[in-house]
């Protein structure tokens, strides 16, 4: 059972392959430059290294956002055509789940982020239950991350902050969480594609025609589109 | 000859559409899956709802593709895809496909640019003879472009200012036309009479170029003026008169370049030259000259993957070929791309 692993969601670009639960080869890079370009040349080289030809692949998993628009329809592309062309089944995993994946933690809570701009982050609230799997405790959503922390902050748990964005929102999270707030070293902030690989290994698979990335956004003119609708039925 | 199967992938911009054709010239299966419905409730293309579509269509029109070819991936040769120009996030999501689809099955990927793509539609149905005059109309080009051989391009004249498919965009919005609005115009002009007489940019003695701006000002002028004088000018007329002055620029420079040329074919090329008064006008300025016109069917001057197939099966034969590297341009230069060395 060989397992293709594909995230473009964000910032860091990875694609890792894992062979009967290993880890054989992974390949990650944190620096903002085009995943489109580097995409493709990391595939090919991750399967050259582990000697794996694409035939020999029975699964793809995907990070399917929220992140970058861009970035997450690169990975959706590549990674549905690929399942498509290959007969193979296609997983997609949120990317703010496979960043929770980075801290196995029973006793705190997880909130991974991503910045969105304006104030705004893309994040939910993850545990690590007592069979050491990771449960959704409050949905994903695009949300101020002010209104997010005062509501966090009445749970009066500790809670591990995890996203490459942090440095952005550090002192945002201090004045809400104090001491409750939990930093850990910049290697557990990025979503590690291997992680992307385990968490989709056994879940049931997509819909490879259906699968749409994980925006939690609507597009503007789409969003203004709709609320006229609804002024012009209540008018 | 062996026989020579390609498959074309477009997502340049708001048509997600796969094709495969056989022989550089033959239509095996041609899919397109238009998003128009969903745009005009914005007036246009908007083009972050045009990337999200594309992701939801690609592997469909993939598969209906194979499916009415009744081939699989394995008869085919080499993969070929618009790399740009378009918009860069619809572009993307056609690169990325045709990158995964080429990757996986070990086939050679072609980068092909747009318009190389709308003048080869016209292989589909006449081979070519050189030298030849394509004048490109679309939403995003007016160019008037020499070939002498196979995938060269000479760009000998272009617009400098608005795209005459842009200009039809802004005057049919100023008429109130619903979108899209180019054959929205075609259709008024037929009915109306060119009553005023609007600008035509000739620009300096013996060029190519073309201006569409001054045009479409005058345009809006008139309806202004006309609207505070309480006047009422037929749109019909407002019509015919601006599409007069679009269509007698084009085939008066394009018939100029055929003679200091002495082109083979005249080939004509992109969405505007669906417009039936363009049509006409080319026709009726070509019937007594030495010199073949070519006008593709409708279907085929929409966007459409057939034609990105088609130039993408020349550049098979020349030997081009992308690596996993292949980004989409969404500025990609036709010139550039014709003298492009792998
Ligand atoms: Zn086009």
């Amino acid at each position: 059972m060989n397992i293709l692993a594909l995230d473009t969601s964000n910032q860091t670009m990875g694609v890792a392959v894992i062979s009967n639960g290993k880890v054989i080869g992974e390949y990650m890079t944190t620096v903002k430059n085009n995943h489109s370009v580097r995409l493709m040349p990391a595939i090919d080289q991750v399967m050259k290294d582990t000697q794996l030809k694409p035939n020999d692949l029975d699964r793809i998993v995907v990070a399917k956002g929220p992140g970058s628009y861009t970035g997450v329809r690169i990975g959706l592309s590549t990674a549905k055509t690929m399942a498509w062309t290959l007969n193979i089944p296609i997983v997609a995993v949120s990317s703010l789940e496979v960043v929770a994946y980075q801290w196995p933690s029973f006793n705190q809570l997880i909130c991974p982020f991503f910045d969105a701009r304006r104030g705004l982050v893309y994040t939910g609230l993850y545990q690590t239950d007592e069979h050491g799997r990771l449960q959704l405790l409050k949905p994903e959503t695009n949300t101020l991350f002010e209104d997010w922390l005062m509501d966090l902050a009445k749970e009066k748990k500790a809670t591990v902050f995890l996203s490459q964005d942090l440095e952005v929102h550090r002192s945002l999270i201090e004045q809400h969480m104090g001491d409750l707030a939990i930093f850990p070293d910049s290697p557990y902030h990025l979503p590690r594609p291997a992680l992307l690989g385990l968490a989709g290994a056994t879940r049931e698979p997509d819909n490879v025609h259906t699968l749409t990335p994980n925006y939690l956004r609507l597009v503007e003119a789409e969003a203004k589109w709709l609320e006229e609708q609804e002024k012009r039925k209540n008018a | 000859m062996n026989e020579q199967y390609i498959l074309g992938i477009e997502t340049s911009c708001d048509e997600t559409a796969a094709a495969i054709i056989k022989n550089g010239n033959q239509i095996v299966a041609n899919v397109v899956a238009s998003q128009i419905e969903s745009h005009k409730r914005f007036g246009g293309v908007v083009p972050e709802i045009a990337s999200r579509h594309h992701v939801e269509q690609m592997t469909l029109v993939l598969e209906e593709t194979f499916k009415k070819a009744n081939m699989s991936i394995d008869d085919i040769d080499a993969i070929a895809v618009t790399e740009g120009p378009g918009l860069v996030g619809a572009l993307l999501v056609g690169v990325n496909a045709a990158k995964a689809l080429a990757f996986a099955n070990d086939k050679p990927l072609i980068g092909v640019h747009h318009i190389a793509g709308h003048i080869y539609a016209n292989r589909l149905l006449k081979e070519f003879r050189f030298p030849l005059l394509a004048l490109v109309v679309s939403g995003g080009h007016t160019e008037l472009i020499l070939m002498r051989e196979h995938g060269s391009f000479e760009i000998i004249g272009e617009t400098r200012d608005d795209a005459a498919g842009e200009a039809y965009d802004k005057v049919a919005r100023t008429l109130d036309l619903p979108y899209p609005g180019g054959p929205q115009i075609d259709k008024l002009a037929s009915e109306g009479k060119p009553t005023i007489d609007f600008p035509r940019a000739w620009l300096e003695d013996g060029s190519y170029d073309f201006s569409f701006s001054g045009l479409k000002s005058a345009v809006i002028n008139k309806l202004h003026n006309a609207e505070q004088r309480s006047q009422v000018i037929p749109k019909e007329d407002v019509a015919a008169s601006f599409q007069a002055s679009v269509v007698e620029v084009l085939t008066t420079k394009t018939y100029q370049a055929a003679k200091e040329y002495n082109v083979e074919q005249i080939i004509v090329a992109g969405g505007v030259a669906a417009n039936q008064g363009l049509r006409s006008a080319l026709e009726e300025k070509f019937k007594d000259e030495n010199v073949e016109l070519i006008v593709p069917p409708l279907s085929l001057c929409t966007d459409n993957a057939a034609m990105i197939a088609a130039a993408g099966s020349i550049a098979y034969e020349q030997g081009h070929r992308a690596g996993w590297d292949l980004n989409a341009n969404p500025s990609l230069s036709l010139e550039r791309y014709s003298l492009r060395k792998e």
